[in-house]
């Protein structure tokens, strides 16, 4: 007997499609396991190990003329806990054996007869030399330094000012300066786009390779919820990975969720969605399983997680590059997350990034229908 | 070893004629280069400030030049509330908000003491660190010529040996910067060492799994088997085409680094290509292994594209091994990723020699060895 | 004269599971003899036991002479092996191939041009030499893997379902060239799944369950079993298997 036609059975085909979808994904344990862990396990690892701060400087003093401000100075550095004096010398000779190791980061090269001129008020000139192969290292571990010596002289009266402008500090939206709480939200949206494009983009051209899919377009079900029914479950797995990691991100780095959760999980299925129409379209557009992988993992990974703000930040980039970024999902839910995490904004803040995710989804759910469309015609 | 000749010819050949491939070992290459070495910094040129000035002075307007001047800070608002200002934090469109109270050349004047407020956007938490050292230095100086314009006279007593320029006045206790290597300060020849190491590894191990595991997909692999040809031939043919490649990858990518990015080659080239022929004996193990272990190329590819972002990413590639947990630092030093970017860049930019890098090299040869001994000895049991 | 192949009690057992159970037999020099069985039924496991790709867990199997447990080595260099999913090289020419195989058998270059000739003239694929092994259709596939596999002229070749998906008439022409090989002094043991082919052999035997459950020549089985065809015969070896199997679902 016919099924009734019209929508009613229309949907229960659609059901019992996305029913056998969810059961291919449950019975196969191994990757069920991976999809669900390996997110998580990628957050909280990353989470420890990419740190921007430097809580250890090496330093190499160079003191040819050591006298009782030298050794002062020498000790406010080695008592701070940041700090490690790595060796301690009379010419600069041992620096550069020091720094081809690698054994020292910053050299603090004393003056003749530093503690007399500080005494007369003399002008007296500390050296600073940094391994500067790391710029930005550099750059930070050469400010850490500095403050240390200016509360050095501040301390013995020298550099007295006759006016002094005291600037007030305030770090907002993160006190403690902890770049966790930079890199977390963006490792959630990397962690996202991994299990929603790699992984439908996987399943989907498989199905295309074993033919398996021609016999679901022959079949009365229309591409669009050929589309959805495959891409239902590994939305579920996606909402799933986006709660584990948030959970981790506030109990194990306790990044701050000032904003509302709705909102932010709201986002991440958006986001998800944008991730798998994405998915379905490398699978649609490519002829093989192993293309698919390496253009999904071209085409997602490394946009969204080197041009996306994740890690580097976007203001740094070159001009030229800046638009590409505009291309990148995660991009656009990284300062959603951030924003809502760390700065507590909502809707009225975030509208125009989120209107780009919904038109990017459009287009891509679009195109992917269409180039399903075309296998038929 | 004439056996191994026409395996290897039969290696070269299917290489090259396998599109896919080629554009992994040509065009991801450039791709890589190109855009990784100029996206890959953290280097933060400029900050974008809202000034909200309530004192309406000269010297108000001062501490806005004078931050301005260090090309750091660029005004791009200003308001008369700080409610404005905190809406263009909000929404991204400023990182930094220096206010300015009411009475503050006043104070200066009469107390020689005022506060001047600056508010950064900390998300980015490092990079706002060093921003507030260089407003701290740049505000510290302007304090100066502030006392030298308002009390000259008092000024050149504190500081008898200071000039007598008017405006600007000179601080007794002085700290000099000088960085070595790397003169231009330009990230890309800190990255681009590390990006070398990336193709290298990935020609080193991706192809090499992908290639082994597509005969076992053809089947052609139980034919080899079948042949009276030996593991260890069969193991070579494997591993040196690849090899070769990948040096030769690496010879392209040295020479466009000099070219293009100005990358300095101040140490000896050929310990380089000493340390990647080490360092692709563990990186051709790898691939070697995971072939035993997968039965698809996908499952192959899969496999190090995780693990090589792992490695990666705790490597100190892009991140500072420095600032990693001390755990981390130790699992560093079970990475073979790690030493060779770490070699890479000493020898590159620091002209390092091979007493300087001796401890790299060792591990390098410890690390290698072991993953392909176990390796081959995983290939030997998963043929029986 | 020893035989060709000579298997005694051969053995196999993966954990609880046994794959082939002590089987025995002899193949002489220039048989051409058929291994058939159901699929599960053993085949596949013990033909790799015979030709070095598996260890036997107890029994013992020589071929061309030599022991396939202590002397697999010698066994490889004297054997040919054209397997069910064809395994030359696609991405390679018809003559990138032939020189590969002749080289890795240590044929010496004057051989491997010499055979190589005679090979491409007698298969009348002059004209393909240097194209794609892919661009060749499946029945030319076929025959040019039986001929790399005697391209060192083995004593004993292994064809694991050989004519697989190819039409009939490309299969009489293969039937053909093995019974040339056969005259030419080499042993064939070939698997199929077609019975009337198993009607060319000299001898076949019938493995059920890890078994040999008949042995002889075609018409001798036929006769112990009071069957007209093959066919019969195999249906009633197969069948309380398949009920039992049945059984279990």
């Amino acid at each position: 007997m016919r099924e009734s036609g019209g929508g009613g059975g229309r949907r229960s085909a659609l059901h019992a499609f996305v029913m056998k979808e969810l059961r291919h994904i449950v019975r196969d344990r191994q990757t069920l396991t991976i999809l669900l862990l390996l997110p998580l396990a990628m957050v909280v690892l990353f989470g420890f190990a990419l740190r921007n701060d430097i809580n250890d400087v090496r330093i190499a003093i160079v003191d040819a003329s050591p006298d009782a401000a030298t050794i002062a100075l020498r000790n406010r550095l080695s008592g701070n806990p940041r700090f490690s004096i790595v060796a301690v010398a009379r010419t600069t000779d041992v620096v550069e054996p020091l720094f081809r190791r690698g054994a020292a980061d910053i050299a603090v090269v004393f003056p003749v007869g530093f503690g007399e001129s500080l005494s007369r008020g003399t002008s007296t000139r500390l050296l600073l030399i940094g391994d500067a192969s790391d710029p930005n290292t550099a750059s930070m571990m050469a400010a850490y330094v500095n403050a240390v010596i200016a509360s050095y002289a501040a301390d013995r009266g020298v550099n007295r000012q006759s006016v002094q402008i005291v600037p007030q500090f305030r770090m907002r939206y993160n006190p403690t300066l902890e770049s966790v709480n930079l890199f977390v939200p963006g490792l959630i949206a990397l962690v996202l786009m991994l299990v929603t494009a790699l992984m439908t983009a996987i399943s989907l051209s498989r199905e295309k390779e074993r033919g398996t899919l021609e016999i679901l377009l022959v079949s009365p079900l229309r591409p669009w919820q050929i589309i959805v029914g495959k891409v239902m479950p590994y939305l579920l797995l996606a909402f799933a990975n986006v709660i584990t990691a948030l959970v981790a991100a506030w109990l194990v780095f306790h990044v701050p969720f000032r904003g509302s959760v709705v909102l932010l999980l709201g986002s991440s299925v958006l986001f998800a969605m944008v991730g798998l129409a994405l998915g379905v379209l490398i699978a649609a557009l490519t002829s093989s399983q192993r293309a698919a992988m390496l253009g999904a993992i071209v085409v997602t990974m490394l946009p969204n997680t080197l041009l996306s703000g994740l890690i580097f930040p976007i203001s740094s980039l070159p001009g030229w590059l800046r638009p590409v970024t505009y291309f990148a999902p995660a991009r656009w839910f990284i300062v959603i997350a951030r924003g809502i995490m760390l700065k507590g904004v909502g809707m009225s803040y975030l509208w125009k990034e989120h209107v780009v995710l919904v038109v990017m989804l459009l287009l891509l759910f679009t195109a992917a229908v269409k180039s399903f469309k075309a296998r038929l015609a | 070893m004439r056996v191994l000749g026409f395996l290897l010819r039969k290696e070269f050949l299917q290489i090259f004629r396998d599109r896919t491939i080629l554009g992994m070992l040509f065009i991801m290459p450039v791709i890589q280069l190109l855009v990784l070495a100029n996206a890959v910094t953290f280097e933060v040129t400029s900050v974008r400030m809202a000034v909200v000035d309530m004192d309406h002075s000269s010297m108000s307007r001062g501490v806005v030049t004078s931050l301005a001047a260090s090309g750091r800070f660029v005004p791009v608002e200003s308001s008369q509330s700080q409610a404005l200002a905190d809406g263009a934090m909000l929404d991204g469109s400023v990182n930094m908000i220096v206010v300015i109270p009411e009475g503050f050349a006043r104070k200066l004047e009469t107390m020689r003491r005022a506060q001047v407020q600056l508010i950064f956007d900390a998300e980015d938490g490092a990079a706002a660190g060093v921003m507030r050292s260089y407003a701290s230095a740049i505000l510290a100086q302007y304090s100066l010529d502030v006392g030298a314009q308002i009390f000259p006279v008092e000024s050149m007593r504190l500081s008898p040996a200071a000039e007598r320029a008017p405006v600007r006045g000179r601080p007794v206790l002085e700290v000099r910067h000088r960085g070595w290597y790397n003169p231009a300060l330009d990230y890309r020849e800190y990255m681009v060492p590390g990006i070398l190491v990336i193709l290298v590894t990935i020609v080193g191990s991706l192809l090499t799994a992908m290639n082994i595991v597509r005969e076992k997909e053809a089947g052609t692999l139980d034919q080899l088997n079948v042949t009276p040809i030996t593991r260890t031939t069969f193991i070579a043919a494997k591993l040196i085409p690849l090899w070769s490649i990948a040096m030769v990858d690496l010879m392209i990518g040295l020479v466009v680094a000099r070219l293009v990015f100005h990358v300095p080659m101040l140490g000896s080239l050929l310990l380089i290509f000493v340390a990647a022929t080490i360092y692709l004996a563990g990186a051709l193990g790898i691939g070697l292994w995971i072939s035993t272990v997968v039965e698809t190329q996908q499952q192959a590819m899969f496999l190090i594209f995780s693990l090589l972002m792992v490695y990666l990413l705790m490597g100190g590639l892009f991140t500072p091994l420095r600032g990693m947990p001390v755990w981390a630092q130790w699992a560093a030093d079970l990475n073979p990723i790690a030493h060779f970017v770490a070699l890479m860049r000493s020898v590159l930019l620091k002209g390092s020699g091979v007493r300087d890098v001796a401890g790299h090299l060792l591990a390098l040869t410890v690390i290698g060895a072991c993953v392909l001994g176990i390796a081959v000895r995983q290939y030997h049991k998963s043929s029986r | 004269m020893s035989a060709a192949i000579d298997v005694h009690e051969m053995t196999r057992r993966f954990g609880d599971f046994t794959a082939v159970d002590a089987i025995t037999f002899e193949v002489q020099r220039g048989e051409v003899f058929g291994f058939l069985g159901a699929n599960g039924a053993g085949k596949t496991t013990a033909i790799k036991m015979l030709i070095g790709l598996l260890a036997p867990t107890s029994g013992t199997a020589s071929v061309a002479g030599f022991d396939v447990a202590t002397n697999a080595e010698s066994v490889r260099r004297h054997i040919g092996y054209m397997s069910q999913r064809f395994s030359l090289y696609e991405d390679l020419t018809v003559r990138e191939n032939i020189t590969l195989y002749g080289g890795i058998y240590g044929l010496t270059d004057d051989e491997i041009r010499e055979r190589g000739k005679a090979l491409i003239g007698g298969l009348h694929l002059e004209r393909a030499a240097g194209a794609r092994v892919a661009s060749l259709p499946l029945g030319w596939k076929q025959k040019l893997a039986f001929s790399v596999a005697l391209l060192h002229r083995p004593a004993v070749v292994f064809l694991d379902e050989p004519t697989g998906g190819v039409d009939p008439i490309t299969r009489r022409q293969f039937w053909e060239t093995i019974y040339d090989a056969a005259e030419g002094g080499t042993t064939i043991l070939v698997t199929t799944h077609y019975l009337d082919e198993a009607e060319y052999c000299d001898r076949i035997s019938i493995m059920v369950d890890g078994r040999i459950a008949a042995m002889g020549t075609p018409s001798e089985v036929k006769g112990r079993f009071g069957a007209a065809s093959l066919d019969d015969v195999f249906t009633e070896l197969v069948r309380p298997q398949a009920v039992a199997v049945a059984q279990h679902a």
